[in-house]
């Protein structure tokens, strides 16, 4: 109970995590009828293929990469993927999450085992560097790339690494590193609803709009 | 603010549903879509990036259709859209996007951004900012029926000459047929080969047709320059004519844009669904081709490929009809590289080959293409677009190229149609 960083840690375990859990969900729900109110039109053409099965369908299909296109942005293809399969399996398969999502959803699953978590974040992280890498080496990344894309990189890096810090006690106070881990966790959380981060959502509505305004046409999507 | 410039953001501002806020707020900055257009890919230059052709739409979006953005234009902040940024986007918008389509294809997030260019568009040409050559065009549109001028008498030329050369009566105006056959302007001017050979297919297959004096032209400006109103304008007269004859299909032709306007964005256009069929012809060649009553004879020698148009094929689904057609009448057909849906544009599509200014980057797209047909080794392509076959002829010509034929291929099966069948 010495330690000066204990009350920290429960803030950011208790009020911090419930605020930051409130602003992100209401912050979803709020970007997400703020797209669905503006409504599309009803399509007056006769449907050809089947708009909303090949809509459901593109949200599975278009995780793969059409042919060909890999060798043309390999960073970006393959940084992508490992991104995101690590931070899932850091995020999702940590015995600690499993334990939170549990109290939270009343929904548990087996944890893997350490090494195969580490081994995870430490490839989202290498992963990250390479993506910050072709983003700020690649002309069209770099003319694309506004504040809010490095921010939410930083806001992706920072709950990884610190995390890594925390659980495996490499520097700093591990009561500290550990609420500055969920601190920034909590920070990804706040920032989510209003910032790219979004994606993490609305890819599904976007991938359906496309699937289906190919598929009713009979073209493939 | 001037009043055209009010007029071009309110375009932009009723285009914005959605799907568009959907697509905007998911874009991650991959720049993924770069890599798919022929623009970016032949020139290497970033500004042509296709969700930075929609820079200014994403900014209306951002500015006032979001939480964040509302809050924060009203303490001040938020980049406006300025008369200048129209100036400077025209080009990347007009001449350097022929709405193909393959951006749509590869977005990871699911971005249409070849539905947004063409959303877009409509702000553009709402403010003034579109090239002379398709307002132009809009206006001869308007005017004489046709974005090349008065083409009754060259019609009627044309149809007399067909019959003629066939021997086969084509009846105009005629009621109760089952189809209306329109046609492309460029089809009337430089291919009319099409009519007679629609008219030997059609009479093998028992299919009764017309054409009508009141609606006889496909193509549609309105959709390329990006203006509804001249967009329904334009269907409207091609759904008079066949409402009219009472026809049961309308027969759309080799013409990319045309197929897009009548058969997708036509009925939304003019707020109702058909009562009619619209075909395009080689999806009706194909359907005849399956039910046996299209009789081919003898097969061209020669390697022969094909040419996928980006609005028949990626943004129509017509990719199998085609192939199955060629086929029947080519020894040997080969498909050059990324041939079917994910085939590169011929670089004259969505009012690009019209437009003067573009003539230079028209020319550097095409190289990818004449890459492609070289590496095949083709004597021949064949496709199903006009407009497609123009910009291959006058590509392959600049390119240096005299020797390779194009042709379409509703042409090619009248050559080898089997009238003795
Ligand atoms: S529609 Fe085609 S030409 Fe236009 S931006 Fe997309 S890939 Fe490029
Ligand atoms: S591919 Fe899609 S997500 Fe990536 S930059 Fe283009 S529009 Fe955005």
């Amino acid at each position: 109970m010495n330690n000066p960083y204990f009350d920290l840690l429960m803030w950011a375990r208790g009020p911090g995590f419930d605020i930051a859990l409130t602003i992100m969900v209401g912050g979803i729900l709020l970007r997400v009828v703020e797209i669905l109110v503006l409504g599309r039109k009803r399509d007056l053409a006769t449907a050809k293929g089947s708009p909303v099965g090949q809509g459901v369908k593109t949200i599975f299909t278009r995780s793969f990469p059409r042919k060909g296109l890999v060798p043309f942005a390999p960073i970006t293809y393959i940084g992508g993927y490992i991104f995101h399969i690590g931070f899932a399996i850091a995020f999702l398969f940590l015995g600690a999450h499993i334990a939170l999502i549990d109290g939270l959803l009343g929904l548990s699953w087996p944890a893997a085992n350490r090494a195969i978590v580490e081994s995870a974040t430490a490839l989202a992280v290498i992963a990250l560097f390479a993506l910050l890498y072709t983003r700020i080496t690649d002309p069209v990344r770099r003319a694309l790339s506004t504040f809010g894309d490095y921010l939410v990189w930083l806001l992706s890096l920072l709950p990884l690494v610190l995390g890594y810090v925390a659980v495996n006690k490499l520097f700093g106070d591990p009561t500290l590193m550990m609420a500055l881990h969920i601190l920034s966790a909590e920070a990804l959380m706040v920032a989510f609803p209003f910032t790219k981060l979004m994606h993490a959502v609305t890819f599904l509505m976007a991938r359906y709009y496309n699937g289906s305004i190919q598929g009713r046409k009979g073209a493939e999507s | 603010m001037t009043a055209t410039l009010e007029r071009g953001l309110n375009a932009l501002r009723e285009q914005i549903d959605a799907p568009v806020a959907s697509f905007f707020t998911s874009c991650v900055s991959c720049g993924l879509c770069a890599e798919a257009c022929i623009f970016y890919r032949e020139t290497e230059d970033p500004k042509y990036t296709p969700i930075h052709k929609l820079e200014l739409m994403r900014r209306i979006w951002s500015n006032e259709f979001t939480l964040l953005g509302r809050l924060k234009s009203m303490v001040g902040l938020g980049r406006k859209v300025t008369e200048q940024d129209l100036k400077d986007w025209e080009e990347l918008v007009y001449d350097s996007c022929t709405m193909c389509g393959r951006c749509t294809m590869v977005c990871p997030v699911g971005n249409d951004l070849a539905m947004m260019i063409r959303k877009m568009r409509e702000g553009m040409s709402g403010s003034g900012h579109a090239p002379v050559e398709l307002i132009g065009a809009a206006e001869r549109h308007s005017d004489y029926g046709s974005p090349m001028g008065e083409l009754h008498p060259a019609l009627h030329a044309q149809i007399k000459h067909a019959e003629t050369e066939t021997g086969i009566p084509i009846e105009m105006n005629k009621e109760g047929a089952d189809y209306l056959v329109i046609l492309s302007a460029g089809e009337i001017r430089d291919y009319p080969e099409v009519i007679g050979a629609m008219a030997k297919i059609f009479k093998q297959a028992g299919i009764t047709w017309t054409i009508s004096d009141d609606g006889f032209e496909a193509t549609n400006v309105g959709i390329q320059l990006g203006n509804r109103d001249v967009a329904r304008t334009l269907v409207s007269k091609v759904v008079e004519a066949a409402e009219k004859l009472k026809v049961k299909g309308i027969i759309s032709p080799e013409c990319g844009h045309a197929y897009q306007a009548l058969r997708w964005e036509g009925p939304n256009l003019i707020g109702r669904s058909y009562d009619f069929e619209v075909v395009h012809i080689i999806e009706l060649l194909d359907r005849l081709r399956a039910e046996g009553k299209l009789k081919t004879k003898g097969k061209a020698s020669g390697k022969i490929t094909f040419h996928d148009p980006c609005q028949i094929n990626r943004r129509g689904g017509i990719n199998r009809e085609p192939r199955n057609l060629l086929n029947m009448v080519a020894d040997d057909f080969v498909e050059t590289e990324d041939a079917g849906t994910m085939n590169w544009c011929c670089g004259g599509g969505g009012g690009v080959g019209a437009n003067e200014r573009a003539a230079d980057l028209r020319f550097k797209a095409f190289n990818r293409k004449k890459r492609q047909f070289d590496a095949v080794g083709a004597e021949k392509i064949v496709t199903m677009c006009a407009y497609c076959h123009h910009t291959l002829e006058e590509q392959l010509e600049l390119h240096g190229d005299e020797e390779t034929e194009v042709i379409g291929l509703a042409e090619m099966i009248g050559e080898y149609l089997d009238d003795e069948a």
